[in-house]
């Protein structure tokens, strides 16, 4: 900077300065003319139009909620409603003093604290002219009583507003989810322009996901009221947009049957359309009357359904995850076939048990406890499936590797989560030796293979996947998306595919073939399903260990406490030439698959009559 | 020779004879003072009502202030040479903490502004707002005046570097101030016409594009409101016709204080901080108006004189671009609540309620008042 300092001149930069400053004036008086002359238009030349404007008798500007979507189930049963419910409100700027009128409502109609909070809160958001909610769902005494007195309460208005109402309760509880009142964050998430006049959303499950879709768009009209926010006249309206109905791939008859079939006890069952990806069934037992969110559930209803040892908020059939123990077979094979380890004639020697080369810890086939021997002296592959052979399963997972045995199964869609349309899945569990490293920070045993050879040990996956990959067999290597919504405002929407898993038909026969005895067949683990059945359906059955049993000591029913018994599993898909249905499902602590495998003769029965092929 | 020996009174110049005065050795520019001072109070006054008759709100923006007022008057004492010296690292810092932002910012519906720091929260941006016209002014001061076509291209890019990083926060309203606080060194170092117009040629240009490319759906729907508020009546439009509503409902003497019933805090959300002119106007009228835009005049007015009596071009520069900026402020929040200007985001200086914008205006004026009561060393 210095060499220049020289050249500088002072007092032409000060000169310049001088000039600019004067444009600088020039340009802030002309300016700030130009902002005077605005207010002076506003507050001078339009004055008398302004001032009419903020009278009290005044034109104001009114959202109109629009209707939400319905929900229907494939054949037109509607599963959620619109039913029109009768809401007390309040207008700010009508009211003189807000904590005296509220005094006087509470002597008319009970207004709980959580109500009172709630309407706090939206009235911070809101703007004076619009009605903010109190109480919902008033009785016809309580509107009686606040129409006697209404003469005293300005600003107090009692209105028809449709609400959600799901007329099967706890049946669809967990298929559909529900709608809840918008609380702060979500207010902060949501378009502002889009909720004015809306109270609720959707909360968790279809409702959540299609919210969009079911919302519609919020019309507006222009009124002109009085003092007292009577509506006198309406100037112009702009129709809200209702939102869309959604017709589900869910089928009321199928769903109840699988409902009433698990009969009170914990489980869940999901049933899927090989031909779509359709669900035609997703149940999880226990559920809850959906109803009780759509107002804002009562602490006490709410602590006990949360405390409620048989957790019925969590959704079985999408969140929960458990060992699919023998149910994994069946895939297993596949791999082996795939990987040329096995052929559908190779067998392997079964004493009963299976060992480790060079480590004398048996692992015991479950059929050692029952006969005292192995399921023959040599299981091929058809035997292996219709018997569970655990023996054939732990020399092919050996031969396998854990590795590999993630990568053949995982198109299958086990470890991944199924991005179904609707919330709150989970992924489940597709142990690999990476898998565990990063997972636990250990390195993988040798004999965790074998347990992951039949399901046990870290694998896990939910009702939903299990139904997803017997979907899969079903459909010889078709993969879907699943989907619970099949058509919006009847336009159906497309099923996205994935990439499908190649085999030759020979081997999806093979693995078929095994699953039909483990029905159809003399030794088959669900050889009584097969009683008075007009169609032949493959199944698998599958036992889950809730608990470690030691090495000598034996796993006996009547000794452990019932929340300590295996979880039963059992999958199926029918009719086998052509299969319209693929089912998974869970009893918890069923005690073993017994218990599972009749939920899914009954759940096929329903829908091979509903649609018989 | 120091500038200590130059100032001993035995040299015999007739000014350092005089005893300086109080206000001089405390760096305080009365008239400025004085004027900022009634703005206060004019400002705390309408707030009071704004805020719905709110003792507490009146306290807290009265704490800001007074934080405000410390750090003007901290700032008046620190001689120019320093803010020039310091000028650079400030900078360097700014826009350190402003690509930090961009990384690691946290944010709020989808703007990414703020630091975080434990549970403190700051907008590097704001430390901008002084900081560029500081870098602008430093890189100019030591330089041929006006500038030329080289030096001109390097003081843009010094200024545009911070604002583009605002820009992409995205926060298109302090980028402006921040552009505008720079380009106004420039402007009053004297930079040719020719550049101005050309620059301004350019921007029109590359309005089409930025508008197809370069503004977010939002900042294209308050353009769009301004236009025709009617366009989103339960929207954005809202807040301008309820604005548009109160301030024509003052009419010439207003409703009086806390009588206002368009612009309570009920009705406006932003009654007490961007639209709060809106209240003013509707409880004191057009002559309330006058007198808000009286005072600021005045001060304007005493930020022009003190740039022209400035000793060195640095201090000049700063004062022009200072003052300016002061009016920026004014125009766009003035302009914007009764429809003329798109809404940004620019509170109405001193009387908007929230302490950040009180400290960088403070802080701009206490720099005001160390040019104005600068020792004079040079002997003409």
């Amino acid at each position: 900077m210095l060499p220049q300092f020289d050249l500088k001149d002072l007092q032409l930069e000060s000169r310049i300065y001088g000039r600019r400053t004067l444009v600088a004036i020039g340009l802030v008086v002309f300016l700030l003319g130009a902002i005077l002359m605005r207010y002076y238009s506003l507050q001078i030349t339009e004055y008398e139009t302004y001032r009419t404007q903020s009278e009290r008798n005044r034109v104001q500007l009114q959202p109109i909620p629009p209707r939400r979507g319905l929900i229907y189930d494939r054949a037109g049963v509607l599963l959620a409603d619109n039913s029109p419910s009768y809401i007390l409100s309040v207008v700010r700027e009508r009211v003189e003093d807000l904590d005296t009128a509220l005094a006087e409502l509470q002597e008319l109609v009970p207004i709980s604290e959580g109500d009172l909070e709630n309407f706090r809160k939206k009235l911070k958001r809101s703007r004076p002219y619009e009605a903010v909610p109190l109480r919902f769902r008033l009785n016809e005494e309580e509107r009686a009583r606040l129409a006697v007195n209404r003469f005293r309460l300005p600003g107090v208005v009692v209105e028809a507003q449709l609400l959600r109402y799901y007329p099967h309760g706890e049946l669809f509880s967990h298929a559909l989810g529900y709608v809840g009142r918008i609380n702060e964050q979500e207010a902060q998430e949501l378009d502002e322009t889009d909720y004015r006049g809306t109270f609720h959303v959707g909360k968790v499950g279809v409702e959540k996901f299609y919210e969009d879709m079911l919302h519609g768009q919020v019309g507006y009209q222009n009124v002109e009221s009085n003092a007292h926010g009577r509506v006198l006249r309406v100037l112009e309206r702009f129709a809200p947009a209702p939102g869309k109905d959604l017709t589900l791939f869910l089928d009321y008859r199928v769903q109840r049957a699988a409902f009433d079939a698990l009969g009170g006890r914990r489980g869940a069952v999901v049933a899927i359309d090989p031909r779509t990806g359709g669900v035609l069934a997703l149940v999880s037992t226990p559920g809850f009357d959906t109803n009780l969110f759509v107002n804002g559930i009562s602490s006490g209803d709410y602590a006990a359904l949360r405390d409620s040892l048989d957790v019925p908020l969590f959704n079985r059939a999408i969140q929960g995850t458990y060992p699919p123990g023998s149910t994994i077979k069946p895939f297993m094979a596949m791999a082996g076939l795939k990987s040329g380890l096995v052929t559908p004639e190779s067998t392997v020697a079964d004493p009963g048990w299976y060992t480790l080369p060079g480590d004398s810890r048996r692992y015991r086939d479950w059929i050692l406890r029952v006969r005292g021997t192995g399921h023959a002296a040599r299981v091929n592959m058809k035997l292996a499936i219709s018997e569970s052979c655990d023996v054939y399963f732990y020399d092919l997972a050996r031969r396998l590797t854990i590795d590999r045995m993630a990568e053949y199964l995982s198109p299958f869609g086990f470890g991944a989560r199924t991005n179904i349309d609707t919330t709150n899945e989970r992924a489940g569990v597709l142990p690999s030796t990476r898998w565990k490293r990063e997972a636990m920070g250990q390195s993988w045993y040798p004999g965790e293979t074998l347990s992951a050879g039949i399901g046990q040990g870290y694998m896990l996956a939910s009702p939903l996947q299990l139904a997803v990959a017997t979907t899969v067999m079903a459909s010889k290597g078709q993969r879907r998306v699943p989907r619970l919504v099949m058509a919006v405002n009847g336009e159906p929407l497309p099923v996205p595919a994935l990439e499908p898993l190649v085999a030759p038909a020979a081997d999806w026969a093979a693995v078929f073939d095994g699953m039909r005895e483990v029905v159809h067949g003399r030794g088959g683990t669900a050889k009584a399903l097969a009683k008075g059945i007009t169609y032949q359906m493959a199944g698998k059955t599958g036992t889950a260990q809730v608990i470690g049993i030691p090495q000598n000591s034996v796993y006996t029913e009547a000794n452990v406490a019932e929340r300590h018994r295996h979880h039963g599993l059992f999958i199926a898909f029918a009719p086998i030439e052509d299969p319209t249905i693929a089912v998974a499902i869970i009893v918890e602590n069923g005690g073993g698959s017994a218990a599972a495998s009749p939920i899914a003769r009954a759940v096929i029965d329903t829908w091979l009559e509903v649609e018989p092929g | 020779m120091s500038d200590y020996v130059r100032q001993l009174p035995h040299h015999g110049s007739k000014d350092m004879a005089r005893r300086p005065s109080a206000a001089m050795r405390f760096h305080i520019d009365v008239p400025l003072l004085l004027l900022l001072l009634a703005l206060t109070v004019y400002g705390l006054l309408v707030l009071y009502s704004a805020s719905g008759q709110s003792v507490e709100a009146v306290i807290r923006q009265g704490r800001y202030l007074a934080l405000a007022y410390l750090i003007m008057i901290a700032g008046a004492q620190v001689s120019l040479q320093r803010y020039a010296r310091w000028a650079p690292w400030v900078y360097v810092t700014g826009v350190a903490l402003l690509v930090a932002v961009v990384l690691v910012g946290v944010g709020a519906k989808g703007a990414q502004r703020w630091l975080q720091i434990g549970t403190f929260r700051f907008q590097p941006g704001e430390i901008m707002k002084i900081a560029v016209p500081l870098v602008t002014a430093w890189f100019l001061a030591g330089r041929v005046l006006p500038p030329r076509f080289f030096v001109v291209l390097g003081a843009m890019l010094l200024l545009g570097l911070p604002a583009g990083l605002i820009a992409i926060q995205p926060d298109l309203g302090t980028a402006l101030l921040i552009a505008a606080s720079g380009l106004f060194v420039l402007f009053m170092a004297g930079m040719g016409w020719r550049y101005i117009f050309g620059a301004m040629a350019l921007a029109a240009a590359a309005a089409w594009p930025m508008w197809m490319y370069g503004l977010k759906e939002y900042q294209k729907q308050r353009i769009l409101t301004m236009i025709n508020p009617e366009s989103d009546k339960l929207g954005a439009g809202w807040n301008i016709m309820q604005s548009k509503t109160a301030i024509g409902s003052g009419g010439w003497d207003g409703k009086g204080w806390m009588q206002s019933t368009q612009s309570r805090l009920d009705f406006l959300p932003e009654s007490h901080t961007d639209f709060i002119i809106a209240v003013l106007a509707e409880e004191h009228g057009l002559q309330g108006v006058i007198l808000l835009m009286g005072i600021y005049f005045l001060i304007l007015l005493r930020g022009f004189w003190i740039g022209v009596h400035a000793q060195t071009s640095f201090g000049r520069m700063m004062a022009g671009s200072i003052t300016l900026t002061f009016f920026v402020y004014i125009f766009v929040n003035m302009g914007m609540v009764t429809g003329l200007l798109p809404v940004v985001g620019v509170p109405l200086p001193l009387v908007s309620a929230g302490g950040t914008a009180a400290v960088t205006l403070l802080a701009g004026f206490g720099i005001l008042m160390a040019i104005s009561t600068e020792k004079r060393t040079v002997v003409t």
